[in-house]
């Protein structure tokens, strides 16, 4: 009886695993991500607004940047219908050739910089074609590109879509235009469904953190509201271009070795080392492999996975030099407190930018800038302002790297007070940039740093270095509050000295006024001299500090319950 | 009083104080008193001597930020003692407490702040209170018994009162005492920690029987009841018997007080002790022989007990003291004098007075 049940049994599965085959096949990454796009950045409407535009900035400003160009970017943004805007994004950029333009804007996974090892805004090559993507989705137009890469050649154009199914660009119109405004740049103009607000997590916001991290850059932004802010650069020096570097053999995985291995050209394990990664001489390589018990003149692409593996842990045991770091461009501390003073009426700035660390043999550099008391109020967690490869990090701040580390910092032995678990309530506000060849975020939309602990440290240090100078300050406030106070006390009973004397003394010389300015004397010579620490901020804008503030304006109806769903991103 | 100081000097030596901070101010140096520490650490006794005596110890009280307020409070506080003596007045402390209400932000927030600094001035003037002309709110004293006290009426008039005429009430011993005279046949003094058992003495003419003069101190004896006592023993000769509770604050508080000073007023103890005088109850010892029910020690008792053993130069000294201190800890218990109307009311005087006075090996030193 029972072997009966069994064999019917297993002639159910077989037929039913037939079944299952015919609904098997491969999954379209184009597909993959539409169904998905809340993994990069478009899971509302208000988000998906400010994510298009971001993914349009951040592509141009890495571009000037690799061409050594000051960049100008102009935004707009109009109202087209309720809840439909058209985005335009026009840059001073070096222009796309034609060749490349399609694969660019309507491909997923495209692009130039997930291959380098060079710190840039765009790493994947996923976010302006995920936005072409969303604009297609949500109105069904195509994205329209112009690009112009000389001042003799004409501008081209086109309409492109996405095929979703296959991953390729869906060339809709080109032509030949006439630019004459432009020597050379790029604008895209896409049609979406989004919501538009200000406040904390707005397009204004994100344009206005922009400004404060790359003050070379021009940005004029026009809003919904037909209302132009222009963000001029404060600064003619361009940042130094990023250099570009090998990976470093402490960052270096299994899988990527054998790939590595398998396509090099290098004849000799040593060849390979010394040719494909950054650090290793003819030493070190010939170390790692007597590590790993081989010979260097083995050829590299008849390396066995198992030997592959003894290399791993020999690379391990080795004592390798970090890598380079002058691939990194950090803002530096002068700039970061520059940008932060114009946005924070505060008493007491400090900066700091940390030497270079590694993390899984990627370079990286921790900044950190602080801003304290003025304006900002007392009662309140401090303001955290994330910054990565000087891009605004406006979400999912609790799963950040930086707040892990904020939290884990002892603000209390700085004079503020702080929860357990908890951000500091101070009046402060805290710049964290990270400058790396690759930020590791916890995810495609690139609003939150992973837990490297090595990130995690190089946090805590710089913010300690200012959270040192910081304590130094508010115990000189307290000092001095406290000196004042002794003063006015002094003051208070030099003129009791002086009449009980007189009283005493009983002598009709006595000079009142002589005793008096002689014991102010006395008493103050022996305090010393009062510091002035009046807040004394020239560089404060107070009209650009409140660019991205949320408006004290009556809500209509219905957009309550939109808004707190919004609030929930984060 | 010997050794007394006119009020002449007294205005001098403030006046020369004054004038050495004036000097120091126009200067521009910064002024400070020096003032005798006025504690328990300060003061050493000396058997001859028979009173503690200061060993020097000062406090310099120099003006900065955090002294400026009782620096000038030191200073008005000499300069209404000046305007006192000049016009012959007095203020009790409370009063001077309520003048400084004039004197803007310098005035005392509580009274004990302005004892303070006139304790201050007291010692930095090595003087009695009376001398600087304020004294205490407190009365002296009660006396009943074989004494005439000799005073003067508001004319300069002698004035003889008859402390044997009071009845079942008492003379009050006045807040300054130097000008009084005695005239008396009594044997000893007999002086009484609690009003409750001079009540007692007094309305069975204890005084009378014995041939004594009784003073009721309330406690711990203020400065007029010590310095009237001293006065009449060393003027008569007599010898001064002590009688309090048997517990630390009867023989450390009250008895020791009396005979030999205190630290807070060391400056002064030499004419405000009564070394003359003897504790003759109630002892460790006599909880015992007379099987006084008692209480058990409470926590301040056990820790005077352990302080004045360690600290108490007069207690250091005394062998007999410390034994007595020791034999009350180990009891863990402590006796009121009224005890004794355990075995009935009269007993004290019936039995346990007599008793004592008759022998001296149940006295302590």
């Amino acid at each position: 009886m029972a072997q009966t049940t069994l064999g019917e049994n297993t002639e159910d599965n077989k037929i039913k695993a037939v079944e299952l085959a015919k609904a098997q096949r491969e999954i379209g990454v184009a597909e993959f991500f539409a169904k998905n796009r809340h993994l990069l950045g478009f899971d509302n409407k208000r988000k998906a607004l400010l994510t298009t535009i971001k993914e349009a900035v951040d592509n141009s400003l890495d571009a000037c940047e690799e061409a050594e160009i000051l960049p100008e970017i102009q935004v707009e943004i109009i109202e087209i219908a309720d809840e439909k805007f058209r985005i335009i994004i026009e840059d001073n950029g070096p222009g796309i050739v034609k060749k490349q333009i399609p694969k660019i804007f309507a491909k997923l996974l495209y692009g130039s910089k997930f291959h380098q090892r060079r710190q840039s805004r765009g790493q994947q090559g996923i976010g302006i074609s995920a936005a072409v993507m969303y604009a297609q989705l949500t109105t069904g137009k195509p994205a329209k590109i112009l690009s112009k890469i000389a001042k003799d050649r004409p501008a081209t154009y086109m309409e492109l879509m996405l095929d979703t199914k296959t991953n390729n660009p869906l060339i809709k119109a080109e032509e030949e235009k006439d630019w004459p405004e432009k020597e050379h740049g790029t604008r895209i103009e896409m049609d979406i469904e989004g919501s538009y607000q200000k406040g904390d997590q707005s397009v204004d916001q994100y344009l206005k953190e922009t400004a404060i991290v790359n003050p070379h850059t021009t940005i004029i932004y026009t809003n919904p509201k037909a209302e132009q802010i222009i963000f001029p650069r404060a600064t003619e020096v361009k940042p130094r271009k990023a250099q570009e570097i090998k990976l470093h053999p402490y960052g270096v995985e299994l899988g990527i070795l054998l790939d590595m291995m398998h396509a090099t050209e290098t004849r000799t394990l040593q060849a390979f080392f010394t040719t494909e990664f950054s650090r290793v001489g003819p030493n070190t390589a010939k170390e790692i492999c007597s590590n790993a018990a081989i010979l260097p003149n083995m050829k590299p692409n008849e390396v066995s996975r198992e030997t592959a593996e003894k290399i791993i842990a020999a690379i391990k045991k080795t004592k390798i030099i970090a890598p380079p770091t002058d691939c990194i461009v950090p803002i530096g501390e002068e700039l970061l407190e520059k940008g932060l003073k114009k946005e924070v009426n505060a008493e007491f700035y400090a900066a700091c930018s940390r030497p270079a660390s590694v993390y899984r043999g990627n370079p990286f550099v921790i900044e950190c800038a602080i801003a304290y008391g003025g304006d900002q109020p007392a009662e309140e967690p401090m303001t955290v302002l994330r910054f990565a490869n000087k891009v605004p990090l406006l979400f999912q701040q609790g799963a950040c790297a930086v707040t892990k580390s904020l939290i884990g910092t002892n603000w209390r032995s700085y004079g503020l007070s702080q929860s357990t678990g908890a951000l500091p309530m101070a009046p402060i506000t805290i710049v964290i940039h990270i400058a790396s060849v690759w930020v590791p975020f916890t995810s495609e939309s690139k609003e939150a740093i992973a837990h490297y602990p090595e990130i995690i440290k190089e946090v805590k240090l710089a913010v300690q270095e200012c959270g040192r100078k910081l304590s130094s300050y508010i115990y000189k406030k307290k000092r001095i509050g406290e000196e004042l106070k002794k003063r006015g006390y002094i003051e208070k009973y030099i003129p009791h000295i002086a009449e009980a004397l007189k009283e005493l003394v009983d002598n009709k010389d006595y000079q009142t006024e002589n005793v008096e300015t002689s014991l102010k004397e006395i008493l103050e010579r022996k305090r010393g001299e009062i510091e002035d620490i009046e807040a004394d901020n020239q560089e404060f804008d107070e009209s650009f500090a409140n660019i991205g503030k949320k408006e004290k304006k009556p809500k209509k109806e219905g957009e309550e319950a939109e808004e707190s769903t919004d609030e929930d991103t984060d | 009083m010997a050794g007394e100081k006119s009020g002449k000097d007294i205005i001098k030596q403030m006046q020369d104080i004054a004038v050495k901070i004036y000097n120091t101010i126009l200067k521009k140096e910064n002024p400070s008193v020096n003032i005798p520490l006025r504690s328990l650490n300060n003061v050493k006794y000396d058997e001859k001597e028979g009173y503690f005596e200061l060993i020097g110890k000062e406090k310099e009280r120099t003006l900065t930020a955090s002294t400026a307020k009782t620096f000038a409070q030191t200073l008005r506080m000499m300069a209404m003692s000046k305007d006192l003596i000049k016009s012959d007045d007095i203020a009790t402390k409370r009063e001077a407490y309520y003048i400084s209400k004039n004197w803007g932000d310098a005035k005392f927030l509580e009274q004990p702040e302005s004892d303070n600094v006139m304790d201050d001035i007291e010692a930095m003037l090595m003087t009695n209170r009376e001398q600087i002309g304020f004294v205490p709110e407190e009365k002296g004293g009660a006396v009943a018994g074989q004494l005439v006290v000799i005073d003067k009426d508001e004319n300069g008039k002698e004035l003889k009162i008859d402390c044997t005429k009071f009845g079942s009430g008492a003379y009050s011993v006045p807040v300054s005492v130097e000008h009084l005279r005695f005239e008396t046949k009594a044997e000893f003094i007999l002086a009484i920690e609690t009003a409750g058992m001079f009540q007692r003495l007094v309305k069975h003419n204890y005084w009378k029987k014995a041939n004594c003069i009784l003073v009721s101190m309330g406690g711990v004896p203020t400065r007029a009841c010590r310095r009237f006592i001293r006065r009449l023993a060393d003027d008569k000769k007599l010898p001064v018997y002590v009688f309090t509770d048997g517990d630390p604050y009867g023989f450390f508080s009250i008895y020791r007080t009396l005979k030999v000073g205190s630290g807070n007023a060391a400056h002064i103890n030499e004419y405000f002790c009564v070394p003359q005088a003897k504790f003759i109850g109630i002892t460790p010892q006599d909880i015992i022989d007379y099987k006084l029910p008692t209480h058990p020690l409470k926590e301040v008792d056990k820790k005077k007990i352990k302080d004045v053993i360690k600290n108490d130069p007069f207690c250091i000294h005394s062998k007999e003291w410390q034994k007595a201190l020791k034999q009350l800890a180990d009891m863990g218990k402590r006796a009121e004098q009224q005890a004794l109307a355990q075995h009935g009311l009269n007993f004290v005087i019936s039995d346990y007075l007599p008793q004592k006075l008759k022998n001296q090996k149940t006295w302590l030193p």
